[in-house]
């Protein structure tokens, strides 16, 4: 064999890899329609569709996870079976999950190790797997340091650790599942780098993502799935955005958002110099003061971890407030319970929508009444009405278009954007007077984030005040009438939708409020 | 009250919960919470007692015993991981199974005296003053054993490559699959490890430190205990197994109370009413039941260290993993 066939590695390339026909079904799910996919050595290959549409599904029967009813699987023109994830490995692929699959309680090294002989069997050989991932690490610029334990990490680095754990074991194919979802701008550059160098030493990658602009900065080649069915294979070179968007979602997609003017009302809810501590005693807010007015969007912006999820859970009643006043509408509502924030009015739209927002396996239908289910007409006495519920669920089903095989399927079976339809379904069903929002379209499909928007503006021309906390700056700079940004657990400045450019957000999001000030005073002289 | 020999007693009889809750540990951290370990033992110790009496062969016992208890958990592995059941009533269900089992084929076995494994001295260091006695004079093969057990359990989680499949398949499945460990696999040998363990533990009582077959007082909830011990050790067997011989010396140190009349130089409330020692007798049970309790809480579980994923049954591939 000639060096050209072979990695860096020194692992043989894995020049062409093809599925064909490829049919998979979950009950009263179509998941995958007679796929036929192929990606060669030395390129990347976008897989693009909506939430549900199957991408995962397919890389997933790729290793090992799921077995298709029907299609086979070409390596190099031969066909090969793939029963399990160690049998994909031994192909040479290797994938990055959706969620991250790291064991939180291992060290890089360690987590690197998992599923490998030792040099020096039965014992660990850690050294000699920590000499090698820094060496790794180096070559491709990658920022690890193989003894640190992985909870003790970011998710920026923990994304990093995943592509190590697959270079380390060669990666002839290397599919990538949404690995910029939960990462910063930056880290996406950073990320985009290492992916492109790989492609170029011949590595073959498949890059799945709902964000067009890194389709477009990053792959050869798109294929596009709706329903389970391919409805396009192109060269990324020969397409644009709305024509990717239309293959996805079968009609126009507006990419823009219409945000009419809208003067705000009184103030609805308020924030007075309120600090918290987390469990360990250290501060995560420290006096954030902050006003949302009716018919207002205000967008909290910050890279996260810089006190995001303690501000929405102050105000939500699932974190303690140590200092400082919560106000809806002038009542002091401060630490109350969530049962009672909801009474008075707050809906919410959790970060971690699988763990915060929904029981997963419990029905579509039941998820819907999780906070009302106590009351008429759901409840009379301690007996649930079933009739009402049921009627309640298909109507928010109907209204807001959520894609599920019925009323009754389990919650853990739907897509991250129906999961995430459905809670703001259920919020704005209960008529709030004030919402917050946090990462509202975080892996969401842009269909789903055109109607998420949509809806966060209509709301916010009918007088609902809202707190927008998010990580996708283009998000923030779209619907808000005013951004705050956090850093650190405080409020580093607040500026209008008119002076928010990214420039001036990137220096507030990096802790620069010197800078702010300047820009500040400047901007009022003036 | 002679501490010598309440800590000789505290080694022997703790070397009991060291080999059942090392077992447990074995398979919690594996992700099986297997609360049969009181069927297992139990069947262990009958097994072990009526296949020495029958072979007159305390070795072969000693075998049978320990796969008694083994196979009696691949029932709990068949159910938990296979058919994916809940593990607490499978547990239980083991529970039941093992005590039936034994109960029934024990019938009779009550008086009889098969070989037992032997006790002996260690030269030498038997001379050793205090240490000598308590440590390593006539006590039975199994403590010896139990000194190298513990630590030997500890290098292996710890510091092997399979003791890290082990931990990682406890602590995130999905995590281990991916990386293409078998992890239904691995859990099947775990609770069959746990299980072996359980047995010999079983045996350790019938043949060993307090030797003879007393129907369901044979193990008298000591499975239950190494269940807690399990919990207070933060499922590290070196703390399992001080834990262990703690709660022996504990046990005997309350028997030794009711002795003396006087204690300290006062009138001895337990030598005058025994009534009293029930109490005191209660305590490695309340405590087991304080630990169970405490344990189940997510949050405190969390902060002991518990296995992420004890009790959670592996699917491949489900969603929102
Ligand atoms: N284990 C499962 N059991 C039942 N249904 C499933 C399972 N996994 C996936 N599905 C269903 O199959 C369809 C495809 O899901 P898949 O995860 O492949 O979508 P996706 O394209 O990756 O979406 P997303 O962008 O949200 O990640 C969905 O309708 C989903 O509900
Ligand atoms: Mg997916």
């Amino acid at each position: 064999m000639s060096n050209d066939n072979l990695l860096p590695s020194g692992l043989p390339r894995i020049e062409s890899l093809e599925m064909r026909g490829i049919v998979k079904k979950f009950p009263g799910v179509l998941a995958n329609d007679h796929v036929d996919f192929d990606v060669k050595a030395g390129e990347i290959h976008a897989l693009l569709g909506e939430n549900g549409a199957g991408k995962s599904t397919l890389m997933k029967i790729l290793y090992g996870l799921y077995h298709p009813e029907e299609g086979g699987i070409y390596l190099n023109g031969r066909p090969i079976t793939i029963n399990s994830p160690t049998d994909s490995l031994n192909h040479g692929i290797g994938m990055i999950h959706q969620h991250f699959m790291l064991v939180d309680n291992l060290t890089v090294a360690e987590n690197v190790a998992l599923g490998l002989k030792s040099s020096r069997e039965p014992r660990l050989d850690l050294d000699v797997v920590s000499a090698r991932v820094r060496e790794l690490a180096d070559k491709y610029g990658l920022r690890v340091d193989p003894d640190t334990v992985i909870s003790k990490m970011a998710v920026g680095e923990r994304q990093r650790v995943e592509i190590v754990k697959a270079l380390y074991r060669g990666a002839a194919l290397l599919v990538l599942d949404e690995p910029t979802a939960v990462l910063t701008p930056q880290e996406v550059d950073d990320l985009f780098v290492i992916f492109r160098q790989m492609a170029a030493d011949g590595h073959a990658l498949i890059f799945i993502s709902h964000k067009l602009d890194e389709i477009f900065a990053l792959t050869d080649r798109v294929t596009v799935l709706r329903d389970g069915r391919v409805t396009g294979a192109v060269l990324t070179s020969e397409t644009n955005k709305n024509k990717l968007a239309n293959m996805m979602v079968g009609r126009e997609v507006s990419l823009t958002r219409e945000r009419p003017s809208v003067t705000p009302g009184k103030a609805r809810l308020k924030l007075e110099n309120v600090s918290a501590v987390n469990e360990d005693g250290q501060p995560v807010l420290i006096n954030i003061n902050l006003v949302v007015r009716s018919g207002e969007i205000v967008g909290v912006a910050g890279v996260s971890g810089n006190g995001q999820r303690p501000l929405a859970e102050a105000i939500a009643g699932l974190q303690r407030v140590g200092n400082g006043r919560v106000l809806m509408d002038d009542q002091d509502v401060t630490n109350l319970a969530p049962a009672q924030m909801f009474d008075a009015g707050l809906a919410y739209i959790p970060e971690e929508r699988m763990h915060d927002g929904v029981i997963k396996d419990f029905s579509v239908a039941e998820n819907f009444i999780l906070q009302d289910h106590v009351r008429p007409p759901f409840a009379k006495g301690i007996f649930l009405n079933f009739k009402q519920i049921a009627a309640h669920a298909q109507e928010l089903i109907n209204a807001f278009s959520i894609k599920t095989p019925s009323r009754e399927t389990l919650v853990k079976n739907l897509s991250g954007g129906n999961i995430q339809k459905l809670i703001l379904a259920r919020e704005l069903a209960r008529q709030p007077r004030v919402i917050i929002a946090a990462q509202p379209t975080r892996g969401v499909d842009i269909g789903a984030t055109e109607y998420i928007h949509a809806q966060l503006l209509k709301q916010r021309s009918a007088g609902l005040a809202t707190l927008l906390i998010s990580e996708d700056l283009d998000e923030v700079k779209a619907l808000s009438d005013r951004i705050v940004v956090l850093f650190g657990g405080e409020i580093m400045g607040e500026l209008s939708h008119e002076e928010a450019t990214p420039e001036k957000l990137g220096l507030l999001m990096a802790g620069e409020r010197e800078i702010e000030k300047m820009i500040y005073t400047f901007d009022k002289g003036r | 009250m002679n501490f010598e020999i309440i800590l000789h007693a505290g080694l022997a009889t703790g070397t009991i919960l060291l080999f059942a809750g090392i077992g447990e540990i074995f398979a919690e951290r594996a992700g099986i919470l297997n609360l049969g370990v009181e069927g297992m033992m139990l069947l262990g110790a009958m097994a072990g007692f009526s296949i020495s009496l029958t072979t007159q062969n305390v070795w072969l016992g000693l075998v049978v015993a320990i796969l008694a208890g083994g196979i009696l958990s691949l029932a709990h592995g068949l159910v938990t991981i296979h058919f994916q059941a809940d593990q607490v009533v499978s547990g239980l269900s083991l529970t039941f199974l093992g005590t039936g089992l034994a109960l029934v084929f024990g019938k009779g076995l009550t008086g009889q005296t098969p070989p037992l494994i032997p006790s002996f001295d260690i030269p030498g260091l038997a001379a050793i003053p205090f240490i000598g006695p308590v440590f390593f004079a006539n006590h039975s093969l199994l403590v010896y054993v139990g000194y190298f057990f513990a630590p030997l359990a500890w290098y292996y989680i710890n510091r092997t490559r399979p003791g890290m499949h082990l931990r990682a398949v406890g602590e995130k499945p999905s995590a281990a699959d991916t990386m293409g460990v078998n992890v239904y696999r691995l859990r099947y040998f775990y609770v069959f490890v746990g299980g072996c363990l359980a047995g010999l533990a079983g045996a350790t009582i019938s043949l060993a430190v307090s030797p003879g077959w007393y129907s369901d007082q044979t193990t008298s909830g000591q499975g239950w205990i190494a269940i807690g011990l399990v919990i207070f050790a933060q499922w590290n067997p070196l703390k399992a197994a001080l834990g262990g011989y703690l709660f022996g010396a504990l046990r005997r140190g309350i028997l030794d109370l009711q002795g003396p009349a006087l204690l300290f130089g006062l009138a001895n409330p337990l030598y005058i009413n025994s009534n009293f020692s029930f109490f005191l007798k209660m305590t490695p049970y309340i405590l087991t039941i304080l630990a169970l309790v405490l344990g189940s809480r997510a949050a405190i579980k969390k902060r002991l260290g518990a296995p992420a994923a004890l009790g959670v049954p592996y699917i491949r591939g489900e969603r929102g993993l």
